[in-house]
Formats: C-alpha cells, sequence, structure tokens
C-alpha cells in the first residue's frame, strides 16, 4: 500500500488545489488515492504508441466572433452574490496576513 | 391528476381542448410532489409562486396548438442555473447561489411555454452515481425508498418515475442521465456531445457533459429533445446540425425491420449480474423477432474507460472548480487571516469528501511528473475506445446492452468504497468519452426493481435510437409498470 502515492505527495497535491486536510482525512484519503491510482494504471496495458491525443468530440472547429464587450447591467445583482461586497465592490481580507503574530 | 395514464400529447389534447388548464395541471403537479416527496426527496428547492403565474398568464392567452410542450410542467437538474431562483449543484459551497441568467435550456423551454416547477436534488456538482453525495439529502429510489435512485441526476429521475411531474432535465458526464433512468424505470437521452448546448450548466468535465431529457416514454423524451436541442452562440461546442424534428417519426413500431445492431459480448461479461443479463438477451430477441439481426460484436477496450474517465473527468473537473475560491460567490469562510486562508478554508469546508477525491485526482494527473503517464495516456485511451466505436458502428445501426452491471443498490452500501462506486458506470462511460448518444430505457425487472436497456447511436443519430427505443416499447410493457407511492393511486 501507498507506494504509488504517499502522505507528503497527497499534501503537496492539496497545496496545488487550495485543499487542506486534517490528518485522520489524510489517513483515509492517503490509501483511497493510491489504490485509484492503482486502477488508472491499468491503463499502461493499452498499446498506445502513434495514437493521438482526443481532447475534444466537438465537430466545431475554431469558431471565432468578434470581441465585442457587452454590458449586461447586472452588477447589482451580481454583487448580491459575493459572500462580503460594499458601495459596488467586492470586499477581500488583506493578502498579508495581519494577525498579531506577523505584526 | 394521474401523470402515470398521460403522455404529453394526451396532455396536450386535453390542454387544447381546455379539458384541463395548465394552471390545474401545474397546481395538481405541486400537490403530488407535496404528497410523495416527503418520502422521495426528490426536490431541492420549488418555484410554486412563480410556475402557477406563468400557468395562468399561459392559460389567459390559450394552448397554441401547435406548441406540444405549452403548459407542461417540467423540473431541472438544479445544475441547471436559473434566474434569480437558487441554484446550488447540491454543494455547501453554492447554497445560496442566485444565478443572474437562465441557462439555454431553461430559456428554450420557457420559449416552448415548459412550466419550471424546481430544481432536482443530485449528487454535489453531478460527481456520484448514486445521489448521496448531496450536501442537502439523499433522494430515494422511487421503486423501493430503501434503494438509492441513481445519480447523479438522481432526483431527476425519482421525480419522474413517482408521477411528481411528466419531465425532467437531467446532465450526463459519465452516465448520470442513463444510470438512475434505469434505476428508476423511465427514459433518459444522453445526446452526441454537442447536440445541446451547455451554457448554463455547472462545469463539470467539459468535453463530457450533455444535458438531456428524461420521461416516462421515448415519444415524450423525442418531443422535448427536439426543443433544447441546437447551436448556441454562447456555447461553441454547440453544433450547427440542423435539428429534427424527434418525435414526427416515431409511429411505425416495426421500424427496426432489417437494421443491425451490435451487442458487444463485453457488456454481458463477468459483473453483469443474471437478470439484467436475461432481460437484454429477451430485448435482443424481441429486436429479432422485429426483423432485426442482431450480431455480437466486441468493443475490446470498453474495460479501460472507467480508468481513463476518472483522469480525464477528474482533471477537467479540478480545472473547474477552481472558479469557487470564497471570493465572487458562494461560501466564504470565516476566521480567515489572508486571502490565501479564504481560498483554502472556503474550499475545504465548501467542498464535499467526493468532489474534493476528484479534485485531488485530477490536480494529481495534470501536476508536473505525472501529466503524460496519466493525464496524456488517458486522452490517447479515450482514442482508442472512440475507435472501437467507430468499427463498430460503421456496419451496425445501433449498439445495444445494458446501462448498468446491476439493479438499484441500497443507500449506504457502496458509498464508503469509491472504486466499486466507480465501477458502476463501466458500460455508460465510454459513451461520453466518444460523445456518442445514448439512450436509457426500461427493459424489465429483477426483485420488483427496473432494468435498463441502453442504446448506443452514431454522433447525431439520437434518430435511429429513439426509433429503436420507440419499436421496443409498443412490443413490450415495462414502461407501463409504475411504482406504488402514496400520492398518485
Amino acid at each position: 500500500m501507498a507506494n504509488r502515492i504517499n502522505r507528503e505527495q497527497v499534501q503537496h497535491v492539496a497545496g496545488l488545489a487550495k485543499l487542506e486536510f486534517t490528518d485522520a482525512e489524510l489517513d483515509a484519503f492517503t490509501p483511497q488515492l493510491d489504490d485509484i491510482i492503482g486502477m488508472f494504471e491499468t491503463l499502461s496495458e493499452v498499446d498506445t504508441d502513434g495514437v493521438d491525443v482526443t481532447s475534444n468530440v466537438s465537430d466545431q472547429i475554431n469558431v471565432m466572433r468578434e470581441d465585442v464587450a457587452d454590458n449586461w447591467g447586472q452588477s447589482e445583482d451580481l454583487l448580491h452574490n459575493a459572500p462580503d461586497a460594499a458601495r459596488g465592490f467586492i470586499k477581500v481580507p488583506a493578502i498579508i496576513d495581519e494577525s498579531e503574530d506577523n505584526a | 391528476m394521474n401523470y402515470f395514464d398521460k403522455d404529453l400529447a394526451s396532455l396536450h389534447a386535453d390542454l387544447v381542448a381546455k379539458k384541463l388548464s395548465a394552471k390545474e395541471l401545474t397546481q395538481a403537479t405541486f400537490d403530488n410532489i407535496k404528497a410523495t416527496d416527503p418520502k422521495i426527496d426528490a426536490f431541492l428547492n420549488l418555484n410554486e409562486d412563480a410556475a402557477l403565474d406563468q400557468a395562468a398568464k399561459i392559460d389567459a392567452e390559450g394552448i397554441n396548438a401547435d406548441q406540444p410542450l405549452a403548459g407542461i410542467p417540467m423540473g431541472l437538474k438544479d445544475n441547471i442555473v436559473t434566474k434569480g431562483l437558487t441554484t446550488t449543484a447540491a454543494s455547501k459551497i453554492l447554497a445560496n447561489f442566485k444565478p443572474v441568467y437562465d441557462a439555454t435550456v431553461a430559456e428554450k423551454l420557457a420559449d416552448a411555454q415548459m412550466i419550471n416547477v424546481g430544481k432536482t436534488n443530485l449528487d454535489e456538482f453531478a460527481m456520484g452515481g448514486s445521489t448521496e453525495n448531496s450536501a442537502f439529502k439523499t433522494t430515494k429510489n422511487a421503486w423501493d425508498q430503501t434503494k438509492v435512485p441513481g445519480g447523479s441526476s438522481g432526483g431527476s429521475a425519482a421525480a419522474v418515475a413517482s408521477g411528481q411531474v411528466p419531465v425532467t432535465l437531467g446532465s450526463d458526464t459519465g452516465g448520470s442521465i442513463r444510470q438512475p433512468a434505469a434505476f428508476n424505470g423511465i427514459v433518459g437521452m444522453k445526446p452526441t456531445y454537442g447536440r445541446v448546448s451547455r451554457w448554463g450548466l455547472i462545469a463539470f468535465g467539459s468535453s463530457l457533459d450533455q444535458i438531456g431529457p428524461m420521461t416516462r416514454g421515448v415519444k415524450d423524451n423525442a418531443t422535448v429533445l427536439s426543443a433544447i436541442a441546437g447551436h448556441d452562440d454562447h456555447d461553441l461546442t454547440s453544433s450547427t446540425q440542423a435539428v429534427p424534428n424527434f418525435a414526427a417519426d416515431l409511429n411505425d413500431a416495426t421500424s427496426v425491420k432489417g437494421m443491425r445492431i451490435g451487442l458487444p459480448k463485453e457488456f454481458l461479461a463477468e459483473g453483469v449480474n443474471e437478470d439484467v443479463k436475461a432481460a437484454i438477451l429477451a430485448a435482443a430477441d424481441t429486436y429479432r423477432k422485429l426483423g432485426a439481426t442482431v450480431d455480437e460484436v466486441s468493443l475490446p477496450h470498453n474495460k479501460y474507460g472507467v480508468a481513463a474517465y476518472y483522469i480525464i473527468a477528474s482533471s477537467e473537473a479540478s480545472s473547474n472548480l477552481q472558479r469557487f475560491d470564497g471570493i465572487r460567490y458562494g461560501y466564504r469562510a470565516d476566521d480567515v487571516k489572508n486571502l490565501e486562508d479564504v481560498y483554502v478554508k472556503s474550499r475545504s469546508e465548501g467542498f464535499g469528501e467526493e468532489v474534493k477525491r476528484r479534485i485531488m485526482l485530477g490536480t494529481f494527473s495534470l501536476s508536473a511528473g505525472f501529466y503524460d503517464a496519466y493525464f496524456i495516456k488517458a486522452a490517447k485511451v479515450r482514442t482508442v475506445i472512440i475507435n472501437d466505436f467507430k468499427a463498430v458502428l460503421k456496419d451496425h445501426d445501433f449498439i445495444m446492452g445494458p446501462v448498468a452491471p446491476t439493479t438499484a443498490f441500497g443507500i449506504g452500501d457502496e458509498i464508503k468504497d469509491p472504486i466499486t462506486m466507480y465501477m458502476n458506470d463501466v458500460l455508460t462511460i465510454p459513451v461520453n468519452l466518444a460523445g456518442l448518444p445514448g439512450l436509457s430505457l426500461p427493459a424489465g425487472f429483477s426483485n420488483n426493481l427496473p432494468v435498463g436497456m441502453q442504446l448506443i447511436g452514431r454522433p447525431f443519430d439520437e434518430s435511429t435510437l429513439y426509433k429503436a427505443g420507440y419499436a421496443f416499447e409498443q412490443n413490450t410493457d415495462f414502461h407501463l409498470q409504475v411504482p406504488t407511492l402514496g400520492g398518485q393511486n
């Protein structure tokens, strides 16, 4: 077990995905992800030499349009969905840590 | 008002003849939902006042005889955005989200004068096969409330099967329309990729997602698909192919005569329940009696579909779900010290376990050092799977098989075991990878639970699937059997 992905790698991937897990969650997730990645590795049985990738199955190719700005006039409705807003702007906490520890 | 007795054409005839008003029909729908939903839990949010107002307005204008859907109630899976009406994707992270626009499908159904009665439950962000991943509630199977309704469009399926509403829309990324349709004994269509606009569908796997109708009968399904299909400037992967009037072709119950059908041996292989297998073999005999030939064919790489899919769909999901960051909309965690904290804590508290698992799998598959071995490999295997389908469909009109290896399983039975849950989709996933249309329809029963049959066609040939589905329906009575549940009987 845990030979395909280990706890540190799971934590690294969580960081990339902007997620955090408790120790108990990491204990549960690590072997589970390892098993699923093991299932992924069955793909190595398929010979794909010279095979192209498929990233899209749409029959439309490179549809172009004019780049024209459009004002939907809905900024107030949009701001209603923001967790915190004031005077027509979305409010967010400071980018830099403002806690006393770092003062 | 008993919907089980009426198809859309007869409801429409009653509305035109003024034997029934849109308002009466809509009120009856809410009465049905209120009587049965405490048992089924199909709906997350009802649109009662607006729906009744709209129905009254349609009655005042008079039902247009040329508009087959006018005044007919419908429900939308809650990952389809509706202007001003809360849309959650069954996630805590969107619990209070009010969209500022309508999805194209919602707009098209409103143009067809259908009445939106509310939003149906799903697995969070459509990730799951049982509706147990909803952050709000678990929908129950219409036939047995100890069983799952399937997923992720479990609410849409159970709502139709329990007679709450005649039409719902679902979305299907790896089987999420077809499998719940099968588990609930109704008809579900996953159209060709590009047939229906995805504008306003909360994105999961953008190269796989399609919206489609869920109904009791094949003809009703065809009528609704014609109404929602077509090119949309807001979704440039939507096709410019002409949209047929699918239902107009459905008059001949023997139209499969002379057709060649492929039955892949892999679809009846190990893991497929004996009763399911027997139902599909019996269906093959029905088609033979109707004058079609059924050949054993092979899709040799079918079994690799699940692995390829969980890499591709999870990778696309990990990218699509980056937008949920606690800034512009959705849940924002309290107790944050800085901006980074907002992102990490809002996402970690707002997403459920399965969604996090998929984000992790996707982020891993796309990360430096693993991208070639996982994502690129999966994208190549996708091509191999597409080629398997092309080879069979070159000289077969369509492919038939089961929708799922089993009938509905028990609530709680598989939710702790992701790989078992993922393998349930082994027969539906390859169809999404190839972008083909897939129709699910009732084909039998096992221990009083419905068995679903899947018909898979060539790109943009939903028409053949509807014809074959209609012929099967007219020559069997599975679709006429309905669950016994308080409220409508």
